[in-house]
């Protein structure tokens, strides 16, 4: 493998190597839940920066005015040896964050992506986002509590999900739900490597 | 920071005029290739001659990754925007205080490693 270092000869540090996925999904689907549940340490939170475009209140010109906000991002860590860092980001919810998720994707491993029956089309935004970028990714059926119980094969057919993309039953409150999802991701990212281009 | 830099970190300057002061007013890092995982580690120790040369935020990065340790965690710990954060790691990289090393897109080797080590959890 590769390594970009500013200069690897200094000194030892950086002996690991670090990835990252993502997961996704619309507001409220239990991103951060997922984090927290698998995360070595307690979810940490980072923010960008952005500047938008936006129309003053008070401003009866119309003029566009630039406006800086900030996006936040939430993540965690699993260090699978002294030499593998995994970090686990969770997407921010918004449609009009979507810029970041190019930043997000770029080198991940690929996508968790939390799909909640109450409201399944929440989750056609990111699911769109990794199938035209042919970025690996899993849907995680959230089950919620009280819920009437979706098959996974009803999932697919309404999310008009290739038979190839996996599709997991989850309760992300679960440490072993969790763990199922990232192995199920990590092996459908191993095939896709490895399977002829379609 | 020199006694004449404070008013920049007036309250009322608000929020957003702080990080962009502590670049400097620059937005953009140089073309470097830090990225949110991007992992850095400080080349020093603290020592009182550093802490005399340093920016605070500075000090607090070198302090901070005397273990290795992500941009966006370094982010997180100081709170601030991943943006800002670049731009300081970049300088303090110029000044040969911290080295990194770019994230890698995963072959497939790391991915195996990935599953057996979540396995393992
Ligand atoms: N029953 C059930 N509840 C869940 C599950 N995952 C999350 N929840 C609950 O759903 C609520 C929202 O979860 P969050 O993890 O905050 O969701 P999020 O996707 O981060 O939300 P936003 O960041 O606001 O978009 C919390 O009250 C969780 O306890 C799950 O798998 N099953
Ligand atoms: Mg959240």
């Amino acid at each position: 493998m590769a390594y970009a270092d500013s200069d690897p000869n200094q000194r030892p540090g950086v002996r690991a190597t670090a990835v990252k996925l993502l997961i996704a999904g619309g507001f409220g689907v239990g991103k951060t839940t997922m984090v927290g549940t698998i995360s070595e340490i307690p979810p940490l939170r980072t923010e960008e920066l952005i500047t938008e475009l936006s129309r003053g209140v008070d401003d009866l010109s119309g003029v566009e005015q630039k406006k800086t906000t900030t996006v936040a991002l939430d993540f965690g860590r699993i260090t699978i040896s002294p030499e593998l860092v995994l970090y686990l980001f969770g997407t921010p919810g918004q449609d009009r964050f979507w810029f970041m998720w190019d930043e997000l994707a770029e080198g991940a491993i690929g996508a968790v992506v939390l799909a909640d029956t109450r409201r399944l089309e929440s989750c056609f935004p990111a699911v769109d986002f990794f199938e035209r970028r042919g970025i690996p990714f899993v849907v995680g059926v959230n089950c919620f509590d009280g819920d009437e119980q979706y098959q996974p094969d009803e999932v697919r057919v309404a999310l008009d999900l290739d038979d190839r993309v996996p599709i997991v039953l989850a309760d992300v409150r679960q440490r072993a739900s969790c763990k199922e999802l990232l192995v199920t991701l990590a092996e459908h990212a191993i095939s896709m490597a490895t399977a002829a281009p379609a | 920071m020199t006694p004449s830099d404070q008013h920049w970190f007036d309250e009322e300057a608000g929020p957003l005029v702080r990080p962009y002061a502590l670049t400097r007013g620059r937005t953009t890092s140089k073309q470097r290739d830090l990225a949110m995982i991007t992992l850095v580690v400080a080349l020093q120790r603290v020592t009182p001659q550093l802490a005399d040369n340093l920016e605070p935020e500075g000090l607090q990065i070198v302090t901070m990754c005397q273990h290795p340790k992500s941009i966006a965690e370094v982010s997180a710990d100081l709170g601030l925007p991943l943006s800002v954060v670049k731009i300081l790691i970049g300088d303090l990289i110029d000044r040969q205080l911290l080295m990194f090393r770019s994230a890698v897109t995963p072959d497939i080797n790391v991915l195996q490693a990935v599953i057996n080590g979540i396995r393992r959890l």
